[in-house]
């Protein structure tokens, strides 16, 4: 009996404890009234205000979408280019876990957050495109299922893909919260994540191009091919690692505070790397646009208005970048190697927006435009993202390395403890 | 048991499995003659009575009844399923009733996640308000871009012609065809009708182009249209496909499983292959 009331007590102090310590980790850190947070909450607040029209007078009410257009940015950028950006989780953890190249390992866990958090919100805002979201359950639970649709493997995938990206970032969160043992239950899960989390990644990557297969007579033929689900797939893995590349360069400033030295020592080094995976995808990318181009015998578009903009989005926003990476990689200039993954981000949008907007229903006489207030919710749902991933670097060990040193010796990254020890240049041999 | 009564249990097992299966499929060979349409637009002169019909029927308000309605093309509408639309040619004037096509294979049902859009056993492409969660991902894939959204709404439904699956379902003929004075509009099974638009275009070549316009295209349709000029000149698309739709993405839900066996099992040798000796 005396027992079971120490215990139940030690369980009450733990609890306030942890109660007290979350409180105190979710009060911001830092100034509150700075330039971004006061835009960040003009935006928030404008779209909270816009959501409610939305929901409660229907779609017309913000956005430009038609009969003609039934999709517009909040599906063909929110969705359909947010998930291609957050492509750099797969191939980084494929790259670490799989092919075991350990270099890249201290950017793992801000990609796979950076990831997961893209999935959340720019997945996630699909809700509001959705006219009857409350009806997003039916192909969950089962009552309706169509499985021969594309939409339903793509939906599936973001859910499941969801899922297995936290469990890879899980062990972050159990060190934050000091939970030794989960975290070593944690970490066991990260290969069978990983490997799962790269299966979802190339059919949903994929998927998503897989969408415009039926809509063949409306896509105009410069962009419309049977093989647009391995152009998603294949475009995916640059545009994933240009975000890495570009993500990670402003975090370097942003987040200075939170980064080892070592890290900063070591980040021109990942990032040469990643520049050159960039190159390497990127051409065979590229020659496979060539070659549905040739296959297609779409030479007489070439000349027309549509195919001058398909000469811009493969020569400016693919051929350019791909030499830059090339010639920046050679010789190691940093700066153009941020140009380059800036322009291959652009160039991605364009793709996106091209196959789901731009060159869908090229023909139709009124074209659509996104209103002012799709643009601002798209931009509330970039800001709302920021400040969470925010939040998350500056608690959790996203950046730096754990604040305590796991007394087990079990880490998500065994070589950060041996790095304390040792020379930068050993680093790259340890294990 | 021994080894021969074993083989016969089984075989008897795999016979009476047979046997039960093709009934069944006789069974749905039967019932799965979809109904369809025949507009022979040779016949039509514009009264519209098929779209107040439509309206009365579906509750939809009554369509403006002013002529000048037809002076441009319309499209179906969240309030009309059906219109029609008069096309200027070198003789006079052709009309075409304008509405869901009914595919066999409908782009529209494959497309949906949930099901809502679907091909009943009549024929009929029908949608379910209880199943749609509003992605709209059928209006991207319906090549004849019939499904219309309601985006005035905050609790929107897909309107589209439902062949009148109620009706129909009861034995009964879609509104449009009963209210049709002049028989341009012919409801029956797809089969006898595709008969019937051959008896008349062999009958009366000089009346008829010799196409059946649905007969192939999208895969086959539940609407057929007859007409005297090309079809492409009375508002057809002449680049549809004449396989299905879903044929198209076919290609691609066939690589899935393989995807998702084979990969796994890949990256879990090369995450081996890769793993060092000291590990």
């Amino acid at each position: 009996m005396a027992s079971t009331s120490t215990s139940l007590a030690l369980l009450a102090h733990e609890t306030r404890r942890f109660g007290r310590f979350i409180l105190g980790e979710l009060k911001p850190k830092g100034k509150l009234v700075t330039p971004f947070n006061v835009v960040a909450a003009v935006i928030l607040l404008v779209a909270a205000v816009l959501l409610v029209i939305r929901f409660t007078q229907g779609l017309a009410s913000t956005t430009n979408l038609s009969q003609d257009f039934p999709w517009g940015i909040w599906i063909g950028f929110d969705v359909i280019t947010g998930v291609a950006f957050a492509g750099g989780a797969y191939v980084i953890t494929f790259m670490v876990y799989v092919l075991r190249l350990e270099k890249y390992h201290p950017i793992v866990r801000i990609t796979v957050l950076n990831g997961f958090l893209a999935y959340v919100f720019y997945a996630g805002a699909l809700l509001f495109d959705l006219g009857r979201p409350w009806n997003v359950i039916n192909p969950i639970i089962g009552n309706s299922f169509g499985v021969s649709s594309v939409m339903f493997l793509v939906a599936w995938h973001f859910m499941l893909y969801m899922i297995t990206e936290f469990i890879e970032f899980s062990p972050a969160v159990a060190e934050w919260l000091g939970w030794r043992k989960v975290r070593k239950f944690l970490g066991s899960l990260t290969l069978g994540a990983v490997i799962f989390g790269i299966t979802l990644s190339t059919l949903h990557q994929s998927g998503l191009g897989a969408l415009f297969l039926m809509a063949k007579d409306k896509i105009h033929p410069l962009w419309y091919s049977e093989f647009l689900p391995i152009l998603f797939f294949v475009s995916s893995i640059f545009a994933g690692l240009s975000m890495v590349i570009l993500e990670g360069s402003i975090s370097q400033r942003v987040f200075r505070s939170q980064i080892s030295p070592l890290h900063r020592v070591r980040h021109d080094d990942i990032v040469r790397g990643l520049a050159r995976v960039c190159a390497g995808t990127m051409y065979v990318y590229f020659f496979l646009k060539v070659l549905v181009f040739v296959h297609g015998q779409h030479w007489t578009y070439i000349l027309t208005p549509m195919g001058s903009w398909y000469l811009v989005e493969m020569i400016i926003f693919v051929l350019v970048p791909v030499r830059l990476y090339t010639q920046a990689v050679r010789f190691g200039n940093m700066g153009v190697i941020r140009v380059a993954s800036v322009l291959t981000l652009i160039g991605i949008v364009l793709n996106r927006l091209n196959v789901s907007v731009i060159a869908y229903k090229w023909y139709a006489a009124e074209r659509y435009i996104p209103s002012w207030m799709e643009i601002e919710i798209t931009l509330a749902i970039i800001v709302a993202e920021l400040i969470v991933l925010r939040w998350i670097v500056n608690r959790m060990p996203i950046l730096r390395e754990p604040a305590e040193e796991p007394t087990d010796g079990v880490g998500g990254h065994p070589e950060r403890h041996e790095i304390r020890h040792k020379e930068p240049e050993q680093w790259v041999t340890s294990t | 048991m021994d080894r021969r009564a074993f083989i016969q249990s089984v075989g008897l097992a795999s016979t009476s499995l047979v046997a039960a299966s093709s009934a069944r499929a006789d069974g749905e060979e039967l019932r799965k003659e979809f109904v369809a349409v025949l507009v022979d637009t040779t016949r039509c002169v514009g009264c519209r009575s098929c779209e107040f019909a439509c309206a009365e029927t579906h509750g939809f308000p009554e369509p403006d009844v002013d002529e000048a309605v037809m002076d441009r093309q319309r499209e179906p509408s969240v309030t009309q399923w059906s219109v029609v639309n008069r096309f200027e040619t070198d003789d006079d004037a052709i009309f075409v009733k304008k509405q869901c096509m009914h595919c066999n294979q409908p782009a529209c049902a494959s497309a949906c996640l949930t099901k809502a859009m679907l091909k009943t056993e009549d024929g009929p492409v029908i949608w379910r308000e209880d199943k749609c969660m509003g992605c709209r991902f059928c209006m991207i894939s319906c090549p004849f871009d019939i499904p219309k959204f309601e985006y005035d709404s905050p609790v929107p439904k897909i309107q589209k012609c439902s062949l009148c699956a109620d009706r129909v379902g009861e034995g009964g003929v879609p509104a449009c065809v009963e209210a049709c004075p002049m028989e341009a509009l012919s409801f029956g099974t797809r089969s006898e009708l595709i008969q019937e638009a051959n008896r008349r275009i062999s009958q009366d070549p000089d009346t008829y182009v010799p196409h059946i316009y649905g007969e192939h295209e999208a895969g086959g349709t539940g609407y057929l249209y007859l007409s005297r000029v090309p079809f492409e000149q009375v508002g057809f698309r002449a680049d549809i496909e004449t396989t299905s739709y879903p044929e198209l993405s076919k290609d691609y839900l066939y690589a899935v499983p393989i995807v998702l066996t084979l990969w796994p099992a890949f990256l879990l040798a090369l995450s081996n292959a890769t793993k060092k000796e000291s590990d």
